[in-house]
C-alpha cells in the first residue's frame, strides 16, 4: 500500500505532455523490429575479411600528380583522392608540419585549426592580389540579416560601438 | 561554372572556377541538380573543421545527371539521372565489402580516423563537394544511384544523407518494441531520427531542443513529443522524471561539436578549442539513459577529443554505437519506405535559394532565420 503511494505520488510529479496520438497508426510503425539488433550483434555484415587487414583487390591507382598530405598512420596513399586546393603559403608549412605527428596527436589538429586561420587571411591577401576587393559583409550574408534580423543587426551595431568607444576611452586615458 | 567558394569563418562566396574533370578511370562527373547545405556543413562553415581550406567548394548531399565518365565507370551511364550518397566508398576495400561504406580506406589520404565526405575539408579527403553546377564524383560504379523516375528530385536529394543518417541513428538505437526513445536535435537529422524511430516500434519519441519553432515542428513532422531545454533547471533530470525515474531506453544524440546548454562545455569546446566542440548533447545521452541502455551518435564530432563522461558509460553498462551513415547500405529499403508514402523528405525542406545566394542561404541556416529547417541551392 504504502509502495503504491509512493509511485503514485511519482507520477503526479511527472509533468509531461499529454499526447493523444495512437501511435501504432504512425505509417510504418514497428515494421523494422530486428529482434537481433542487439548491441552486441554486428551492424556490419560479418564476412572476416577484417584478417586479410590491407590486402584486398584495389583499382588502378589515381596518378599523384598534386602535393598531397598522407596521413602517417597509412603506409600508402588511397587508391583515390582529393585535389582541390593542395596546401601553398604559410598555412601550408604549418600542415605539412601537422602530417609529420600523427592523429592522436593533439599537435596535429591545432596546427591544422592555426593553419586555417592563416589561410582565411592569405585568401584576404590572395583576392587583393588578383585585384578583387571582397565583399566581406556579403559574403557574411548582410543581405539575410538585414532582411530577417535587421533589429537584432542594430543591436549588435550599437553594442559593437558603446564598447569601442569605452575602450578607446580607457586605452587613451591609460596612455595620458 | 559557378560554385561555392569558401573564404574562411563565416565567409562564402559563388564565383566561377573551371570545370571539374575526369582524374580516374572510375571518377563520373555529375552536373548538380539540388544541393542541400546540411547541418554538419555549419562545423565547416564556423571554422570548426581542421584542414578546411580556403578555395574549397562544400556540399555532400547532391542530385545530378551524369554527363561525363572514365573508362572503367559501367553501372551508370551518361544521361542517368543519379542521387549520390555523401560517402566516398571504393566497394572493394574491407570495410566497403562488409557494408560499412562510411568508413572506405580507399579515399582518404589524410585522415585513417574518417572515411571520404564530399566537400568535407580535407580531413575528410580533400574533395569538392557538390554545391556547383558540376563535381567530380569517384568510383562513380559504387555510390551513384539512379533516381526512380517516380520519385520527387526533392525527395531524392534528402536519400543522400539527411533520411539515411536519421534512419541509422534510430537502427544504431537498438530500439525494441515499447522502448521510450530520446533524440537530442531537432535539425533535419534529429527530426528524421525521431520519425525514422517509429519504425522500430518504440513507444514514445521524444525530442529535446531550444529552440521553439523547431520544436513545434518536430512534433508535427515525427509525431513525437518534443521539450525545450531552456525551460528546464536541469535537462538529466526532466528526462528522469519522465521517464518513471528509469532513464530513456534509447539516447540519441543528433547534435553533434557545437552543442548549446552547458557552459564549461561550450567555453571550453567553442571558446577556447581545448576540446573538438562542445559535447553537450553526447554528455546529456549517456547522463539521460537507462542503465545498461543504448547511446546511439550521428552528430558531427571532430578531432581530436572531447570531456565525455566516460565513467558513466562504463558505471551504467551503456552500449555506444556511432558511425556515419552507410548511405549504400540503407537505399533499398529507404527508397522502399519513401516511394509506398511512409516517408515524405521533402517536408523537411522550408528554403529553395538559387547557388548565387549562397552567401545569405548559410547565412540563414546558420542563425536560424526566418524558421529555417532544411535549405536547397538549386545552381
Amino acid at each position: 500500500m504504502h509502495q503504491d503511494c509512493t509511485y503514485t505520488l511519482i507520477k503526479t510529479l511527472m509533468k509531461t505532455e499529454n499526447t493523444n496520438i495512437d501511435y501504432r497508426q504512425i505509417p510504418g510503425w514497428g515494421m523494422d523490429i530486428d529482434p537481433d539488433n542487439e548491441p552486441t550483434y554486428p551492424m556490419k555484415n560479418y564476412t572476416g575479411d577484417d584478417h586479410n587487414r590491407l590486402n584486398y583487390e584495389r583499382s588502378p591507382q589515381q596518378p599523384v600528380e598534386i602535393e598531397l598530405l598522407k596521413s602517417i598512420e597509412r603506409p600508402v596513399n588511397p587508391v583515390v583522392f582529393g585535389t582541390t586546393v593542395p596546401p601553398s603559403g604559410l598555412s601550408g608549412i604549418i600542415r605539412r608540419y601537422a602530417f609529420k605527428h600523427s592523429e592522436d596527436r593533439y599537435r596535429h589538429w591545432i596546427s591544422l585549426i592555426l593553419a586555417d586561420r592563416i589561410n582565411a587571411w592569405e585568401g584576404i591577401i590572395e583576392d587583393l592580389g588578383k585585384g578583387v576587393f571582397p565583399n566581406i559583409l556579403a559574403e557574411r550574408g548582410i543581405k539575410a540579416e538585414l532582411k530577417y534580423n535587421a533589429a537584432g543587426l542594430a543591436k549588435k551595431v550599437v553594442v559593437a560601438a558603446v564598447v569601442g568607444t569605452l575602450l578607446i576611452t580607457y586605452l587613451a586615458k591609460k596612455k595620458k | 561554372m559557378l560554385a561555392m567558394n569558401y573564404r574562411g569563418p563565416f565567409r562564402v562566396r559563388a564565383e566561377q572556377r573551371p570545370m571539374p574533370e575526369i582524374l580516374h578511370p572510375e571518377d563520373a562527373i555529375v552536373r548538380v541538380t539540388r544541393t542541400c547545405i546540411c547541418g554538419s556543413d555549419l562545423h565547416l562553415y564556423h571554422g570548426m573543421v581542421p584542414d578546411t581550406r580556403v578555395g574549397s567548394v562544400f556540399g555532400h548531399e547532391f542530385t545530378g545527371v551524369i554527363v561525363e565518365t572514365g573508362p572503367l565507370v559501367t553501372n551508370v551511364k551518361i544521361g542517368d539521372q543519379v542521387l549520390v550518397p555523401f560517402n566516398i566508398a571504393c566497394g572493394k576495400c574491407n570495410f566497403c565489402k562488409q557494408g560499412l561504406y562510411g568508413n572506405c580506406h580507399e579515399s582518404n589520404a589524410m585522415a585513417t580516423a574518417v572515411g571520404s565526405i564530399f566537400g568535407y575539408s580535407h580531413t575528410a579527403g580533400g574533395f569538392d563537394g557538390g554545391q556547383a553546377e558540376y563535381v567530380r564524383v569517384p568510383y562513380a560504379n559504387v555510390g551513384p544511384t539512379v533516381i526512380p523516375a517516380d520519385m520527387d528530385p526533392d525527395d531524392a536529394v534528402l536519400l543522400t544523407d539527411v533520411v539515411p543518417t536519421g534512419y541509422q541513428a534510430a537502427e544504431m538505437g537498438g530500439i525494441k518494441e515499447g522502448d521510450t526513445v530520446v533524440v537530442f536535435g531537432a535539425g533535419p537529422i534529429g527530426i528524421m531520427a525521431a520519425r525514422c524511430a517509429w519504425f522500430f516500434g518504440p513507444s514514445r519519441v521524444i525530442i529535446i531542443d531550444h529552440i521553439d519553432y523547431r520544436l513545434e515542428f518536430a512534433k508535427n513532422y515525427a509525431q513525437c513529443e518534443a521539450y525545450n531545454f531552456k525551460s528546464m533547471d536541469d535537462p538529466v533530470v526532466f528526462i528522469k522524471r519522465i521517464t518513471d525515474w528509469y532513464g530513456a531506453d534509447v539516447c540519441i544524440d543528433c547534435v553533434g561539436c557545437e552543442a548549446e546548454g552547458n557552459a564549461l562545455q561550450t567555453f571550453t569546446g567553442k571558446v577556447t578549442l581545448m576540446q573538438a566542440g562542445s559535447a553537450t548533447a553526447f554528455q546529456w545521452a549517456v547522463n539521460s539513459v537507462k542503465k545498461g541502455g543504448i547511446v546511439s551518435v550521428v552528430g558531427v564530432y571532430g578531432p581530436p577529443f572531447n570531456f565525455a563522461p566516460i565513467g558513466n558509460i562504463l558505471n551504467k553498462g551503456i552500449t555506444l554505437r556511432a558511425n556515419q551513415a552507410s548511405v549504400k547500405r540503407l537505399l533499398p529499403k529507404l527508397i522502399d519506405h519513401v516511394q509506398s508514402g511512409r516517408l515524405n523528405p521533402k517536408g523537411l525542406i522550408t528554403h529553395r535559394v538559387p547557388l548565387q545566394e549562397v552567401s545569405d542561404a548559410y547565412h540563414i541556416f546558420s542563425s536560424k532565420l526566418d524558421e529555417c529547417i532544411k535549405t536547397v541551392l538549386i545552381p
